[in-house]
This record gives C-alpha cells, structure tokens and sequence, in this order.
C-alpha cells in the first residue's frame, strides 16, 4: 500500500486551514462596492397581504433600494422550482403550486420571505425594515398533518385537501395475501420528528452583475454550484450559463440543508442586477431555524405479518409527510424514493406495499437531512422488528437472523424497487454482538438495578442507498436531472496536479480523499496534488454533494479520468522510451519497459508532455489533461449494526447513552480516520434525533424552538465515546468497491437508542417512547405505565 | 442591535450618576445577559454605563462569619475560590453549573441577581442561604429582594456591590438543567444554618425562587433526605413548557431537594 495511498489514515489536508481560522466562507468574502441586504421576513404563519408601504424604509438613511414579491414579478422572475415530480397512485402528476421567491399577495409560514431592503451598512437595511408596514390579513393555520387532510385551512387554493401528492409502491394484492397467511402480525404508530438541520455556518450570499461584461455572479453557501446555476439560471431568473457564475467557497457544514436552491439566491443575484451593486446577506441563526429548510417529520402507522415461525410475510406501511408550505428542491423524492425504495431494509420480506401522502402545512418547507429518507426508512422497521421481536418471544437478534437476507441472494432484488449488489449483514451483527460486549450485559444491568437505575440494550440493522444515483434509474422515478459526476485532472508540466471535481464539499475531507487517490493510482505525493471544486467557472460541471455520493460518483469520475491520464502518459512514456505500447508499465510512479532496465518518472512524462519537441504530433497529442463523466450503473447500499447501551435514572426520567457501537459496512475504506469521523459526526446527530432535538410550532405556527434555548443540539457531555468498526463487502459495480460513508451514522443509529429506552422499560409496561426522548417524556411515560399497571 | 453610548465609570459615584443621568441606561456587567437581549433587538439601552472599570467591585472575603462576593465577580471565580469551597460547598457547586466555561468567565453575580431569572442559578443560593444584597444605597435582605420574574427590589439605577453569605453549618446545590438552554428546569439549594434548615427552589416557580417552608421544618425535626422525600409541591404555581409540565416540575422538586440534602453530607 502506498504511504499515502488508498487505505490510509492521513490527516486531512484542509484542517490546518479550517482549525487555525483561515478557511474562507462565503462570509469572509468581500466585493468592492458591497452593500448590505436584509430580508424580512413573515411574523405570521398564513395571511394574506393586502399592502405592503415600503415609502418610510426607501427614503431611510443608507438605503439603496426595497424590493417586493410585485417587483420581480414585473420582472417576469420565476418561482423557484421543485426538482423532482413524483405521481400519485393513479398516475396523474402531484400538485406543484407556485413558490414566489418574494412572497406574493400571501404568507405562508413564519420566515416567508416578504421584502428585501440593501443599503450601505447592515444594520441601515435592518433598522429601514422595521419602518416597512405590512397589512396583513391574518388566516388561519394549519400546522399539524393530520389536520391539514382533514379539512384544514388550505395552504394553497391550487393543492386541495393539503395534499402534494398520495403515492404508493410495491405489490398490494401480495402484500394483502401475506397477511392472510400471517399468523402473528406486530403494528407500530411512529412519528419521526422534525428536525432543524443547525448547520455551523449560517447560510449567506452574495449576489453581483458586471455591467462590461453582463455576467452574474452569485457567492453562496451551496453543496451543489452547478445545480443552483442551472435552477435559478434556467427557471427562475432567466440568466444563460454562460452570464452566471456560482461561487461557493469553503462551506461548514450542510447535512442536507444547503443543497436546495434557496429564494434569497435568487432574490440576491436579480436586485444586484438592477441596482448593479453586489449585494451581501448573511442569515443571522435566527433567521436560519425559520428558513433553512427542516429535516424529516412523518406520521407512520406499519404492519408486519409474520409465519408461526417469526419468518416475515409481508409488510404494510402508510405515511403522511410533510412538506411544509411550499415544495423544497428534493422534498418530493425524500419521503418516496428514498424512503419507500429501502422499506424492505436487510430482510428477505417478499411483499412489501407503502403508500405516502405528502403534506401542505403552514412551517419552513421540509426537505433532505442527512440520510433523507433512509432514516426515516430505518427507524420505522427496525423499531418495527423490535416490538415483532418482543411479540413473538424471539431475542432481537434470533429474529433479525432468521430474516436477513442470506449472502448468497446478492444481487437481491427487493419488492420495492432497488437491487441490492452486496452485503453481509451477519457479519456486521457478530462484529458489533461482540465490539458491545452482549454477554456481560445482564451483569451490567443487574448493577443498575442495584444502583436504582434501569439499564437497556437496543439493536439495529440497517440499510441505506447511496451513490446517489443511476440517472436513468432516477429519471425514469422522476428527477427532473441527471446524477452522473464529472472529473477533470489536470497534470502540470513537473507533474503537480489538479483535479477539478463536480462533486462539492462541505467539511468532510474530499480534498484529502481524493488526493489519495491521485496519489495511489499516479504514485505522485499528497503535497503534489489539489483538489478544487465549488466554482462553476473553475469545475467543468457537477451534480454537487449529497447522499453520500461524493466518493461513491465523484470518486469514480476521478478514476475514470485518472485512467485516461495514465492512458495518455503511458503513450508518452511508449514514445520516450522507444518501446511499444504494451510493454509499457506504470508502477509506483514510475513507467517502465517491460523485462528491461528502462524507466521514465512520472513527472518526466509529464514535463515531456508539455515539451513535446520531438512528438509524432499526427499520434500523440501535446499537454496531460484528461476529463471524465461517470454515471453509476446503481445505487450503494452501506449497511450495519448499531447496538446502543443505555442507562435510565428512572427518578427524573434522564437517558445516558453507556456504549454505542456503530459497526459499517461502507465498501472499501480509503480513508479510515475520515470513515470513523462521519461516523462519529452521524451518530451524533442521530443521538440528537433520538434524544435531543425535536421542531415544536404552537397552534399558530408560530416556532417554539426558534433559538439554542429551546431547541436542543447535541453536546459533547450528550455522547458517548464509540466504538467505531467496519466490516467490508466491496460495492459490485463501481471500481473502488466503495459505498459511502457520510450518512451511516445518522440512519442506523436513532432505532437503537430508542430501542436500548424501550427495552429497559418494557419490564415496567413502558410499550413506545416518541423521539426525542426527553427526561420529561420517559419519566412521563414510567407514570403512565405504573398507574396504568396500578389500576389492572 | 441598536446603537448606543458606552460609558466606562471609573468610580462607583460617577457610575450612580452616569446611569441616573442616561436617557434608559443600563448598567453593564458581564454582559452575558444583557448583550444577548441587545443583539436580538429586545432591548434597547440609551446607554452601556460598564462597570469593568468601578474598583473594588470584583473579589471574594470572609468577613465575620461571611463570604463576601464583589459584583463583579466571575461565576467562574467563584466555582474556583477555595474560600468558597471550605466555607460554603454549595455555592462553590453552583456557580460551576452556570452555563458554560466562557459564561462563567464573563457572567458576575451582580448581573446574574439584579437579573432574576427565574430560571438562574443565583437566585436559589441567595435565598437558601439568606445572603445579604449590598447596593451603593443600602442593605437588602434576600428575603426581600427577589419580587417575581426578572423583578428585583432594586431601585432604577441602584447598583448592587456585593452579596454577602452567611457561613451555614452545610450546603448543596442540585440541579436538572433544561435540556437546550441549561438554565435550571429545577435548582435546589438546601442549607443547614445557625437559623435552621433553609430550602430555596429556582426555575421552578412562576414568581421565580421560593422558599419551601413545609421542607425546611421538616428538615428542622431530622435533617436526612427521608424527611423531604415524602413532601410533594402541589403543581399549580409552578411554570409549565415544552421541557418541563408542572406535574414534572413539582416531582423533580422533591428530587432534587432529597439530592441537595443528601449532597450536604
Ligand atoms: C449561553 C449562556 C448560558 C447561561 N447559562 C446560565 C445558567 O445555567 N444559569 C444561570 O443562572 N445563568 C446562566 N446564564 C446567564 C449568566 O449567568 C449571566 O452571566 C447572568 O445572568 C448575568 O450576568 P452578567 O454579569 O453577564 O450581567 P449583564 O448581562 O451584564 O447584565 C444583566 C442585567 O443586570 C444588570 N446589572 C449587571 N450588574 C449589575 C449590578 N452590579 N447592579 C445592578 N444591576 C446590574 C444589567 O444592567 C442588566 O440588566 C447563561 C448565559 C448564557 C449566555
């Protein structure tokens, strides 16, 4: 293996920038001229306006220019599009109604964006705003799914009954004859709450027009440049690629949050345009937990039938998601395609049917978190197998073995949809039964017990899709785009490098990643080689960072770049050393003759390459740069076992996380400490979801947990330290036989922590515990079940 | 955040004049309260009179059987000061559960009661020690000083000094963080004084802190977790939010006062 080299633990190379403050986020940037936007925002969840009096703020002091939602549509500016259709049952389309990036004669959810006021300071654009009267015709709100189908106040004249869309996927009439062969069935009513991504950087921008040269620019904290200038070039503003440029620089952090092409975006890049300033908006964290899109929320209720033998027949489930006022860029597909399609989860289940009716309500626009769909994918079955398991008196881990699916099925294709290409789910079981000490558990809980506390164990099994995605797979389920990646290498004439990848990052170390495969496959150092993305103008074109594709998809371009260059330089080499073709070897950096002493560096060939003096031109082309476009012939499919150990103070209802063991299988690992990091980093937040963090609007949708002293963030102190393995299965149809790595985390770890709550319980009649699990709802819930066993 | 005039006093009179002067001053301290407020446009002060430059404000003694704490005083001063561990654990305990390590570097006791949360820590050791509040006018008795929320017997522009605690025989501080903020959901502070048992509650109450009388007699006749154990607030005037009802509020009363009392040794 070499040294730095696939498979490598090194340090990643952007941390010193990031760690000693030198990185630079959209924030830091500075354009001559800037001035300065502030956006206001609704105070009230759903009303209609019936004048908006922006005299008193266009005349304040510093203030440049207000713009309203009847500003850019005098402009002709479009609404901001949603970037996957999806059909109902009948095959009739979903409701996509309108989504002005300025609101338009009506609010929607508290923080719709209703005016823009620039001027020259910040706080001049914050202070002329408190001078805009609004007249607001307060209606009411809807905010709670349930209400929303049954009649609620409609969110849109133009989506009747709330609904986006009532969809469906699997065979039915299979489904319906598993349960009439069950002979146990286990049912659950689940909610996966909602989520405020947090990401630590706020979003920003920075929107700026060149008057010599008509181009736009936009700075803004993106995952995906590419996808924001294609959106809001295309569809919203009008702009050709050629004329707009998307700069996005260091990002910290995104989850999910900062793929979306935002309104202020667009907002931003027109009214620099017309009044040809570049214009800078930063959202303060309050305006974030209002306007970054939210995580999950859904409403399920599933069943399991089951033979005499715990064997799974079928499954059905039923959910409601929302999608809060208006359709976020991916909403549509998280709540189906990434969430229906992984319903059969590691189990060999024939029959699997589940239907979704995606929800309209009055709250910030839900849309992809970190694993989108996948979570809540997860959470529902194996909280499901659970509860299955406790019903059919089989031990957690008898009936998860029973029903995995066997190594020798892959490829296995599943009822809903996908082919999985390969997996050992036993394996990943043993490694974590083991790493989590099972057999010492009674021990441990008995000493609890002594010490007045409850002790517990919970078990997941999961399964995800990643490598998102096959295009014509995704087509053909209705994305509106293609979900290849593309590569660049550009090898210098001392045979330094630069690769220009589509794939964008937000923190997770692809500068070092894919500088290892650089390295492994050109034998050239670390140092030698950069990494460049987020620049439409730099980048070639790219589909961005999401769904644990980065390495997955853009890894893959970049190998598939890397072998034309080594195509190309071995051509040189051939030519240089006067062999043929096929005797040329490339190994350890170095081109040889085969059988001979002859050899050539790699960085010979390339300074060569850019001194061609004496190239048979008509055969050999000048310059070592080679581009590449990779689309993935499937999905990945990560999965593991997550084994959670908790301890309960049953006298104030407090959880501590004892143990946690996160056992992966990722596919080929290329760097361990980064893969343990995101693991480390998912677990948290899936301990967030589990525990902690939990979106609360009032009646009025008005946000309860609009701020960090109501909305709980995972801390330290909330963690424990884990113990992080991998077993390996290599992915089947991609060239490093890696999965991805950066969701795992989050998807398999909330089932077992709840799991782990349910089971210290159970013994007390404690049946379901709703995330988060707050002290306050488990000590509710042990009150509950002693009254409830007090009156039996 | 709005704008404003700062002032940096380099006396307490000038301080006392500069605020009674100002259009709608505010005193600052720490800052940790107040600049919060200020940022997200809740307040509004004229002017900033900072009280980092007044001398002698900032310290901690044992006088007469008291400990007495400056104003400005650091929470983290306080957690660290070994005359307050020796003397009195559970003011020591207190004022390291305070929010974070920079909080607790910049938050003072001053700003932390003249504030009255009724979520603060403060509050509960004042009143479970029945410490003593010193402004630059006259002596409060913290009996009398905390009036209800955010409320404080302090006059406009009054400028608290010091607090001084009486040393008690013992004393502990337990407290249930709110989850998000880590402000106290409930906050015991029990002390065994020369006076009797004292027992103040903080973060519970819709007034903010109280005194429990039924538990401090209790404790009176046999001080052991036993005797409060058993007694049980009724919910009815206590908050009730999304973290906490007042059903689970009034249970973790008891908690954390048995804990508080079994933490006195
Ligand atoms: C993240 C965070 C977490 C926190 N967690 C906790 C917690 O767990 N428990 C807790 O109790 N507190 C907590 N706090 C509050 C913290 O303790 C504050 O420091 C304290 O409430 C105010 O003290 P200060 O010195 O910062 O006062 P400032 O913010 O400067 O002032 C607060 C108020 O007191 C007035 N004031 C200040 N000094 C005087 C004086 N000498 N005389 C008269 N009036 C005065 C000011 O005019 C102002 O109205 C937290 C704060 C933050 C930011």
């Amino acid at each position: 293996m070499n040294a730095t080299g696939i498979g490598a633990a090194v340090k990643r190379k952007e941390d010193f920038r990031f760690l000693t403050g030198q990185g630079t986020y959209t924030d830091d940037i500075n354009r001559p001229g800037q001035a300065y936007a502030y956006i206001l925002r609704s105070p009230l969840a759903h009303a209609n306006i019936k004048n908006i009096d922006t005299t008193a703020a266009k005349a304040a002091d510093g203030v440049l220019a207000v713009f309203i939602g009847d500003d850019m549509a005098a402009d002709g500016v479009g609404g901001i599009p949603c970037g996957w259709g999806v059909n109902n049952k009948d095959g009739s389309a979903m409701a996509e109604p309108a989504h002005p990036a300025l609101a338009q004669g009506k609010v929607r959810y508290v923080g719709d964006q209703v005016a823009i006021v620039i001027a020259e300071t910040y706080t001049q654009a914050k202070d002329a705003a408190e001078t805009i009267s609004v007249d607001y015709e307060e209606l009411p709100a809807v905010i709670n799914m349930e209400a929303a189908l049954a009649g609620g106040p409609l969110v849109h004249d133009d989506a009747p009954g709330n609904m986006s869309y009532d969809w469906g996927l699997g065979d039915l009439d299979a489904v319906n004859e598993g349960f009439k062969n069950a002979t146990q069935v286990s049912k659950i009513d689940i909610v996966n709450n909602r989520l405020i991504p947090n990401a630590m950087e706020p979003r920003a921008g920075i929107g700026e027009y060149d008057t010599a040269t008509g181009e736009y620019t936009l700075y803004t904290t993106t995952q995906n440049p590419h996808v924001i200038r294609l959106l809001m070039g295309a569809f919203v503003l009008n702009i050709p690629e050629h004329k707009l440029r998307i700069v996005s620089p260091d990002v910290g952090g995104g989850f999910g949050s900062k793929i979306f092409h935002y309104a202020e975006e667009a907002i931003l890049t027109w009214a620099a345009g017309k009044i040809q300033r570049p214009i800078k908006w930063t959202a303060e964290r309050s305006d974030a937990f209002i306007s970054d899109a939210h995580g999950r929320d859904h409403i399920t209720h599933a069943e399991l039938a089951m033979d005499a033998d715990g064997k799974f027949l079928a499954l059905k489930v039923s959910t409601k998601a929302n999608m809060g006022a208006y359709l976020s860029t991916f909403a549509t597909s998280v709540p189906t395609y990434l969430y229906g399609t992984l319903l059969a989860g590691v189990y060999s289940t024939p029959a699997v049917y589940v239907e979704v009716k995606s929800v309209f309500t009055n709250t910030v626009p839900v849309d992809a978190y970190r694993g989108a769909g996948r979570p809540e994918a997860s959470y529902l079955l194996e909280r499901l197998v659970d509860r299955a398991a406790r019903e059919t008196g089989h031990s957690q881990v008898d009936l998860r073995r029973k029903n995995f699916i066997p190594n020798d099925a892959f490829p296995y294709q599943t009822p809903v949809a996908l082919a999985y290409d390969s997996g050992d789910y036993n394996a990943s079981l043993d490694e974590a039964l083991k790493r989590a000490d099972v057999v010492g558990f009674e021990a441990r809980k008995a000493e609890s017990e002594r010490n007045g506390k409850r002790r517990g164990l919970g078990y997941s099994t999961y399964i995800e899709a990643c490598g998102i995605a096959p295009s014509a797979v995704a087509g053909a389920l209705g994305a509106r785009a293609g979900l290849y990646e593309s590569a660049n290498v550009r090898v210098h004439p001392t045979g330094s490098v630069t690769v220009y990848t589509g794939s964008h990052s937000t923190g997770q170390g692809h500068e070092t990643a894919f500088a290892q495969l650089v390295s492994d496959t050109l034998g050239v150092s670390l140092e030698s080689v950069d990494i460049v993305h987020g620049d439409t103008n730099k980048v070639q074109f790219g589909m961005g960072t999401y769904g644990s594709r980065s390495l997955a998809v853009g890894g893959e371009a970049l190998m598939k770049a890397l072998n034309k260059i080594t195509d190309k330089a071995g051509k040189i080499a051939a030519h240089c050393l006067e062999a043929s073709e096929a005797d040329i070897e490339f190994k350890d950096g170095q081109f040889s003759v085969a059988g001979t002493d002859k050899s050539m560096a790699f960085s010979d060939v390339a300074l060569t390459a850019y001194v061609p003096h004496n190239f048979p031109h008509e055969t050999l082309e000048p310059g070592l740069e080679e581009n590449a476009f990779y689309d993935p012939a499937n999905f990945t499919f990560p999965g593991g076992c997550h084994i959670c150990e908790v301890e309960i103070d049953p006298d104030t209802g407090t959880v501590s996380v004892e143990n946690f063991v996160a056992v992966d299988d990722v596919g080929r690992v290329i760097n361990p400490m980064i893969v343990e990091g995101q693991v480390h980093g998912g677990v948290a937040q899936g301990i967030g979801q589990a525990l902690l963090e939990g979106c609360i609007y009032d009646e009025s949708g008005q946000l309860t947990t609009g701020s960090f002293m109501d909305y709980t963030m995972p801390r330290a102190d909330n963690i424990p330290n884990m113990d992080v393995g991998n077993t390996v299965t290599l992915c089947a149809h991609n060239s490093l036989g890696v999965k991805g790595c950066g969701e795992v985390g989050a998807i398999g770890s909330p089932p077992a922590v709840i799991n782990a709550i349910v089971d210290s319980l159970w013994g007390l009649g404690v049946r379901d515990i709703a995330m988060p699990a707050t002290p306050q709802k488990i000590w509710q819930a042990i009150a509950t079940a002693q009254t409830s066993q007090a009156a039996e | 955040m709005y704008e404003f005039e700062y002032q940096k006093p380099s006396s307490l009179s000038e301080a006392a004049s500069a605020i009674k002067s100002a259009d709608d001053g505010s005193l600052l301290a720490g800052g940790q309260t107040l600049l919060p407020t200020m940022k997200q446009r809740l307040a509004s002060p004229s002017d900033l009179v900072d009280l980092s430059g007044v001398p002698g404000l900032s310290g901690i003694s044992v006088v007469d059987g008291n400990v007495v704490i400056g104003a400005m005083t650091t929470h983290a001063a306080v957690a660290a000061s070994a005359d307050v561990k020796s003397n009195i654990a559970g003011l020591a305990k207190l004022a390291g559960c305070i929010g974070d390590p920079q909080v607790r570097h910049r938050g003072t006791i001053g700003g932390s009661i003249a504030n009255n949360d009724p979520a603060a820590d403060y509050p509960g050791a004042c009143l479970g020690l029945g410490a003593t509040i010193v402004t630059n006018n006259r002596e409060i008795s913290a009996d009398d000083f905390f009036v209800g929320l955010f409320e404080t017997a302090l006059d406009d522009g009054e400028i608290i000094t010091a607090v001084r605690f009486p040393i008690p025989e013992k004393s502990d501080y337990s407290k249930f963080a709110q989850p998000a903020s880590r402000f106290s959901l409930v906050g015991a502070f029990v002390a065994k004084t020369s006076n009797g048992a004292r027992v103040a509650i903080t973060g519970a109450g819709q007034a903010g802190v109280f005194r429990v009388p039924a538990m401090e007699s209790a404790l009176n006749g046999d001080f052991s977790a036993a005797s409060v154990g058993s007694i049980s607030l009724p919910s009815d005037d206590l908050n009730s939010d999304i973290h906490g009802s007042a059903d689970y509020r009034a249970h973790l009363v008891t908690v954390m006062a048995k804990r508080a009392v079994d933490g006195c040794g």
